[in-house]
This record gives C-alpha cells, structure tokens and sequence, in this order.
C-alpha cells in the first residue's frame, strides 16, 4: 500500500509516528510542503530559519538513487550560502571550466566559463543530485537543533486534497494507516509527475521530445579523464546521435546517450548492452557502472503556479529538458522567491496577492529557461531534415570561423533572471548605473575585505549605500531595512564596476532573495519607502 | 570590406531558431528554394563583389579555413 517507487540513496527520515496522528480533530498547520525532494526540503529550510513552522510530507522515507541533476550552478550555491548549506557543496563537488566539443572525429572548439573573478562561488560545480539534497537535509537538521520548527516526515503520501477558501486538507496515508491534516498554505514540490496537479485537474502543457537519452553514471577503475566537459555530435563511436562525457565526484563520470525515439527500454538498459556502448567510446578502460537510465523529456510548465492556498514550485509547476541543467537550478530560486513572501504573508506583514508576484516572476523564469532548454535540445535533436542540413553546417563551419561557434548549442548554462519591469520590481533612478545591477537583477557577488558582498546582505531587506549617507535601519509596517554602509577604501575595484559604473555615489533597496528592488544616486527617504511598499505588494505605486 | 569570420550576429539564439522555424512544415524542394531566396537577398545586402567571392570560397572547403 505505501511501496517504495525507487530505492533509496540515503535514508535520512524514516517514519516516526506524529501526534497529529492521534489528534482527535485534525490539526491545522501554517505551513504543509507536499514532497521532500530538494525543493520541498529547501523551501522548509528557507520558511524554518524564519521561523515559520513547516511541515514537510514525503511517501518515502529519504532520497531516491540515482545521481540525475549533476551541475549546480553558482545562483544555486549562494542561495545555499544564504541557508548555511553551500560549503559542503562546494567541498564536495567537481569545479569545471573548460568544456570541449566535437563532430564526428574532429574536435571542433573548446571553450573556457572563464568565470569572472571577485565571487565567492565558480560558475559551476558537479555534484550528484543525492549529495546536494544531502547537504539540505543535513542543514536542516542543524537547524532544527537550533530551533528552527521544521519537522520531516517520511513514508506520508498525500492521496488526497480538499482546498478551502483559507486552507486545504490533506489526506495521508503512513505504514500505520491514514490520517487528516489541516494547512493554511500547501506547497506542492512533488515533482514532475505531480499527483497534486492531478488531484487538482490542473494543466500542464508544452512540447515532449520525441528523444530518448541513456545515463551511464561510471566509476573508472584505472582511467582518468580530464575534469571538462565533452560534448560530441553524431560522434565517430556511434554510441549515440549525441553523447556526453562529465566528471562528478567519486571518480565517477557522467555519460549520456542520445538514443533515438520508441527504443526497447528493458533491451537497452541489460548491462551487457549499456557496456557495448560504453567499450565503443572509451576502449578499452575498466569501470563500473554505478547508475543508469534511460529518460525521455518535456519542456512545460502550468499556466499558472498558485491556485489560492496552493502554490507550485520545482518540476511540480515548470520541466525543462536537461540540457543548461535549468531543472533543478530553477527550482531552488523557486524556493528563494517564494521564501520570503510566504514568510511576509503568515506572519501578517504583506497582503496574500504578494504571492501572486511569485508566479509572475517564476514563471517568466520558467519561460526563459524553457526558451533556452528547447533551443538547445533543438540543435542537439534536429527535428526536421533541414534543420538537421543547418545544424551540420554550422558545426563544419565552427571549426575554422569563429563566427559559428555562439550558434553551436549543446546546452546554454543556468543564469537567473532579471525581473525586468515586473509588479514589484521598482524605478532606476541610478545615473550612470551599470546594466548588470538594473531593478530586478540579482546582485552579483563582489569581494569585501576578507570577505564577500553577498554574505553579508543577511536574510531580510537590505539598503546597500556606497559612498551615501542614510539612517542605519528603516522600514515600514513592521518590515525592517538594515543597511549596509560601504565608504571609500570598502569600495573595492570590482564593487565599483559593478554597482556604480559611472556614478560616484549609490543606494540600493536589496530583497531578501538579493534582486534589487530600486536605486538611486542618493537616499531618498520617499522614495525608500514606496519602493520598499511596492516590493511587499502593497500600495501599487 | 573584408569577410567577416567573428561572431558578429546579436542574439545568435534567437536568430538560429527564427531561421529553423522559417522551414517548419516546408518540403525538401521548398525549404531549398527558401534557402536560395535568403541567400540572394543577404548577398544583395552585403552588396560587395569581393566579399561574396570569399564567402563563397570559405564554404565551399570549410575545413581549410581558406577564405582567398
Ligand atoms: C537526467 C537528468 C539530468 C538532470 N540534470 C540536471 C542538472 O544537471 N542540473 C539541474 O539543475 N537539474 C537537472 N535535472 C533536473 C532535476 O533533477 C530536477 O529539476 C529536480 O530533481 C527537481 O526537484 P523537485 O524537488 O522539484 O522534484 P523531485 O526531485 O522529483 O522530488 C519530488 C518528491 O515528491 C515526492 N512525492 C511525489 N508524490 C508524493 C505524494 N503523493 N506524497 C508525498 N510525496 C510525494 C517524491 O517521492 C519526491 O521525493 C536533471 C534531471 C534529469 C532527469
């Protein structure tokens, strides 16, 4: 009745029995996510350091087998950073730079990330997807040591929901049978498949590939390959019309085959076949296959990511194809958005149609990381003949002109978006400012001292001033801005091209997820306040 | 004026998927005539005598990279 559907990496919540079990009426909580993978667990994770109690359901009772998501990208990493959760990441993950990529036999461009300098964080690391959820449960267990109401429940499926005007009931099912559990938001991360989407008959459209890809996770036993990317289209081995080669911790490579359409799964997946593959690429090395699949995929997303008491994020509300690992990424600034706000409204301090900007900007994310994500699995599967004729030229012309090369795509990495002229995004009133930092931007990470700028923007909003004069803490309605007062000699070469460009002097309002909210050459008490108004949905100035 | 090599195309992404979707649902036969009109009017734009003859040098052998 409560079977496992995917064996487990990592056990890290087993069932406990909870006393809203034997509630006589059911309890009603602030908080309820649906689904523990790691956007359910970052988003209790971000509501617990704030104090708000959350409680997270998932029908297993830890983190699934199989590495998946494998690059995680520096947003990633600094919304970690800001959870306390991104140095073990970090230590434990593979930083790469270079990537190679070839046709057929030849070799034809390589490139460097060549990550700018002064941030705290590389461009990328890899690090199997079971490590990186690790590292959030680990968190949240510190946290929980240290207070932070946020409980784990393991082996609780959610079967089925009834949304009221102010909250929702679940229906729970545990190995000691069910349960009613009452909650004025329920968040649903349960992935792609999303059994709450169904439940609520919600859509969930877009584009399916007809695509098949093969992991083989190796470890290599006496090899050893460069820490780079390598990407090969209609590669010389024909193990695949397309096929990947990416290093992850553990001695342990990636390898991905693009295998065709309506393949037999069972046939391709026997060990024996997943080998020939393998031995026609790599001659004639010792390995072990550690994990393999073979998975198909979607570029969609809902139309819309809250449903009154329900809001959507992760592969629940958007799914990209792999390629730009946009999937998870994605999802954790899901989290990152959404954080703050639900922590604004069931604290009483902002209006619940705040929560109407988190599908505004999230889906405009989503909307750009499915753009990318069907570019690149266009060019890598082309769909007609003659997209394929185009495709090849471009790769024979790459070699020798280098005007082809931006055109080659076998994946555009994740950045984070800019919440250009969205509801709560505010004016820019920065003369001189740079682009990078406009409204709606992430801050870009800066060196301090010893230290780095975005480490110290805490977790509520911020007034960062350079070289500008205001009062050390404002606010409005019981949400506190704390400034963050750079002069002179703190203003390091990178901080000045990147947050004042050709002004001399700057003030900025920061979100807690870090996107600016407005600037301006000097404070502006008005002007502070209705932006800081705007950016909590109140008053739409 | 000398033939461009360097990337010079703003928004290549972009650019690239337009021109895809220019073909979708065409026959072969179309989508070559497509091409062959596109061709004659970028060349009408480039509008440069030398420079048509290199470009059509540069893709004839692309792995030698010879543009003379
Ligand atoms: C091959 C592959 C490669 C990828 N590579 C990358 C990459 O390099 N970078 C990247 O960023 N992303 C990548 N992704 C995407 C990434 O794996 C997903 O985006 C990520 O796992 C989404 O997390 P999630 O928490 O939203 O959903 P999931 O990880 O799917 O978690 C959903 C959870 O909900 C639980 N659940 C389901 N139903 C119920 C229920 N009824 N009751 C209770 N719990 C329930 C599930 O058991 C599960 O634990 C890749 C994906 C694939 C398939």
């Amino acid at each position: 009745m409560l079977d496992d559907r995917y064996s487990l990496a990592f056990r890290l919540y087993p069932y406990e029995r909870s006393a809203d079990q034997d509630a006589a009426t059911p309890v009603r909580r602030p908080v309820v996510v649906m689904g523990g993978g790691p956007i359910g667990v970052a988003t209790a994770l971000d509501l617990g350091l704030q104090g708000i109690p959350v409680v997270v359901l998932d029908d297993h009772e830890g983190i699934g087998m199989g590495s998946r998501a494998i690059c995680f990208a520096k947003r990633t990493l600094e919304i970690a950073d800001r959870y306390g959760c991104a140095a073990p990441m970090l230590d434990k993950g593979v930083v790469w730079n270079v990537g190679k990529v070839f046709h057929d036999d030849r070799q034809i461009y390589d490139f460097n990330l060549l990550p700018e300098d002064g941030h705290k964080f590389p461009a990328f690391i890899n690090l199997q997807q079971p490590y990186f959820e690790k590292f959030i449960v680990e968190r949240v267990r510190q946290a929980q040591a240290e207070g932070a109401p946020i409980e784990l429940r393991g082996k609780n499926r959610v079967d089925r929901v009834e949304v009221r005007d102010d909250h929702v009931v679940l229906q729970i099912t545990t190995p000691e049978g069910p349960y009613t559990l009452e909650a004025e938001w329920l968040i649903g991360c349960d992935g792609a498949s999303s059994p709450l989407r169904g439940m609520l008959g919600l859509d969930f459209e877009g584009r399916v590939f007809q695509d098949s890809f093969l992991i083989a996770d190796i470890r290599m036993l006496n090899a050893n390959f460069p820490t780079e990317r390598w990407f090969w289209f209609e590669p010389w081995f024909k193990s695949g019309a397309s096929t990947l080669l990416h290093k992850q911790p553990d001695d342990v490579w990636r390898i991905d085959f693009q295998i065709g359409w309506g393949v037999d799964r069972k046939e391709e997946l026997k060990e024996e076949n997943i080998r020939k593959r393998i031995d026609a690429m790599l001659g004639k090395v010792e390995y072990e296959i550690v994990w393999s699949s073979i998975y198909t995929f979607q570029c969609r997303r809902m139309k819309q990511f809250r449903h009154g008491r329900v809001i959507f994020a992760g592969d629940a509300a958007h799914q990209v194809s792999p390629f730009g690992a946009r999937g998870a990424n994605s999802g954790i600034q899901d989290v990152d958005n959404l954080g703050w706000k639900l922590g604004l409204v069931v604290q009483g301090k902002a209006p619940d149609t705040l929560l109407d900007s988190y599908h505004q900007e999230r889906a405009y994310g989503a909307d750009e990381n499915i753009l990318n994500s069907t570019r690149a699995t266009d060019f890598i599967t082309p769909k007609s003949r003659m997209s394929h004729i185009f495709r090849n030229a471009v790769l024979d012309l790459a070699e020798q002109f280098a005007f082809a090369r931006p055109l080659v795509n076998s994946g555009r990495l994740s950045v984070p978006c800019t919440y250009d002229g969205l509801s709560l995004t505010g004016e820019d009133a920065l003369i001189g400012g740079p682009a990078r930092t406009r409204p709606g931007s992430p801050c870009p990470d800066a060196p301090m001292g010893e230290a780095f700028l975005l480490g110290q923007l805490g977790g509520g909003f911020t007034l960062l001033t350079l070289d500008a004069d205001a009062p050390e803490e404002l606010g409005d309605d019981g949400i506190p801005v704390t400034r963050l007062a750079l002069y002179g000699a703190d203003l390091t070469d990178a901080i000045r091209a990147r947050y004042l460009g050709a002004a001399t002097s700057a003030v900025y309002l920061i979100r807690p997820d870090q996107h600016v909210v407005a600037r301006w050459n000097t404070y502006d008490q008005a002007a502070t306040v209705a932006a800081l108004r705007k950016s909590c949905g109140k008053d739409a100035a | 004026m000398t033939l461009i090599t360097d990337p010079n195309i703003p928004d290549p992404d972009g650019f690239y998927s337009e021109l895809i979707a220019a073909h979708d649902g065409l026959s072969d036969d179309d989508s070559a005539a497509l091409n062959a009109r596109l061709i004659l009017i970028l060349a009408n734009q480039i509008g440069n005598r030398a420079v048509l003859s290199a470009a059509i040098r540069a893709v004839q052998c692309p792995a030698t990279g010879d543009t003379k």
